[in-house]
């Protein structure tokens, strides 16, 4: 990790020094455990900042869209899809972006750090060889690192940055995951099973729009949340209104989630969001064979067709 | 629950249908003036194309108490902007397939191609979908019961 965080350091104020780049985007060290924050570094001073660890999770892509002059950004497998995706979209060009890639062992999730750790405070959180420990008050737990991933890492197949100017890591081993088990669970119920399953999971939202802003790839100058003529969707938080909500930002995200997992970790009810968007990677992945932001020649899904394309449900 | 209840009797599907400018309208209008029967639950929106359709509009109406829902636009290779359909079937696949996977009813919403020459299909397939929907009964799930102002 410590390695990891000195090549960033290195990379950052070679790049800024040879004013190859205007800013580097990565992460400082959090004011409180196990929260980083996102660091834009304009001078090589500013650049001794950066740091790596295992809650380095932001998709930092959030913050390139749009934005002018030569940025550098560092970028885990997830980010670089994410990247691979805004470029196809042209919210960003190529030539404007130096792309730090770090080989990703997954982030850890803070929250499930926290039920380890009962009711303590957790003050202090180190990683090593493969275990993660937890320090605080009356408080010292050490867990397996595997056991202590986000849910978007464990079941995550590009663990390397896809598309990289300047790799700062070892490549890591890539796996094979059973990504869609438990949508398969869910598509298995009955209509109103599944109704009223998402009904209940979605009955704590409270509208705070963390899951789209957390998000890279939503980006629209005008949300459809926000139109209000005509208005698609309720502002209120009624069960029908927060289940349009849902229903089309998970659309939205059709063929464009890379599965960074940003949104459920923004939500700050817990939600599992990413059971639609990822019940969309499926089924775009069974009908076409497409994964999100591989590789700059692929044409998104949903922005192109074949004239023999299934059509079984239309009459 | 009450009021549909008292209305189980003599309840009759509302049905919107979008059609596409080019052909589903005119299939319906050539079922029209060949007299051809086919159940009076359909309401009709004209769409310039079936790739106009947003699955918005689809909500929209499942939301303010319609039951039942039909998109249709020309066949594959007929479209009057070439490629309009051909998208929208992309977009439709997607957008059917998680309707469904969050709990609506398989049979609420319907997509087809009908040309327009096609005035007896046209009419076979509002027969079919009214049947569907009529089978599924009253979508009470999603209906927001207050009105909104737009």
């Amino acid at each position: 990790m410590e390695k990891i965080a000195e090549q960033i350091r290195k990379e950052a104020s070679r790049l800024l020094d040879s004013e190859e780049v205007e800013v580097v985007v990565g992460f400082k060290k959090g004011t409180i455990p196990m929260v980083n924050r996102p660091w834009f570094a304009r001078t090589p001073e500013e650049a001794k900042e950066f740091h790596w660890d295992g809650f380095c999770n932001l998709n930092l892509v959030n913050y390139l869209t749009k934005r002018k002059g030569k940025v550098a950004v560092v970028a885990k497998g997830c980010d670089s899809r994410s990247l691979v995706l805004h470029f196809q979209e042209h919210q960003v060009t190529k030539d404007q972006v130096v792309i730090l890639g770090v080989p990703c062992h997954g982030m850890l999730d803070r929250r499930k750090l926290q039920r380890a750790a009962g009711r303590k405070e957790i003050l202090d959180v180190t990683e090593k060889d493969g275990s993660v420990v937890l320090r605080g008050k009356e408080l010292e737990l050490v867990l397996p690192r595997e056991e202590a991933l986000q849910h978007c890492c464990t079941i995550c197949e590009h663990r390397n940055p896809v598309i990289a100017d300047i790799v700062l890591a070892p490549e890591v081993e890539e796996r094979k995951t059973d990504r869609f088990s438990d949508i398969a669970d869910i598509e298995a119920k009955e209509a109103h099973e599944r109704w009223n399953f998402f009904r209940r999971i979605l009955s704590t939202c409270i509208r705070c729009y963390a899951c789209r802003n957390a998000c890279p790839h939503c980006y629209c100058p005008e949300c459809f949340v926000d139109c209000s003529r005509p208005q698609w969707v309720g502002k209120s938080q009624d069960p029908d209104d927060v289940f349009t909500f849902h229903l089309f930002r998970a659309f939205h995200m059709a063929g464009r989630c890379t599965d960074c997992g940003s949104c459920e970790r923004a939500c700050p009810m817990g939600i599992p969001v990413r059971l639609l968007t990822r019940k969309l990677e499926k089924e775009i992945r069974e009908r076409w064979g497409y994964e999100v932001g591989l590789s700059l020649e692929g044409i998104p899904p949903l922005a192109t067709y074949r004239p023999d394309d299934p059509q079984d449900f239309i009459m | 629950m009450e009021r549909s209840e008292q209305k189980e009797e003599s309840w009759e599907p509302k049905i919107l249908a979008f059609l596409c400018n080019w052909c589903s309208y005119a299939g319906a209008d050539l079922a029209g003036v060949s007299r051809l029967q086919y159940p009076h639950n359909i309401r009709v929106i004209r769409i310039p194309c079936s790739g106009r359709m947003n699955p918005a509009f689809i909500v929209a109406a499942l939301r303010n108490g319609i039951d039942g829902v039909l998109v249709s636009g020309c066949h594959p290779g007929d479209c009057h902007y070439l490629s309009g359909n051909y998208f929208a079937r992309r977009k439709f696949t997607v957008f059917k397939s998680l309707l469904e996977y969050m709990g609506i009813e398989e049979g609420r919403v319907h997509f087809s191609w009908v040309s327009a020459a096609e005035g007896e299909k046209f009419a076979q397939v509002v027969r079919e979908v009214t049947e569907k929907v009529k089978a599924l009964g009253p979508a009470r799930n999603y209906v927001k019961e207050r009105i909104e102002v737009c």
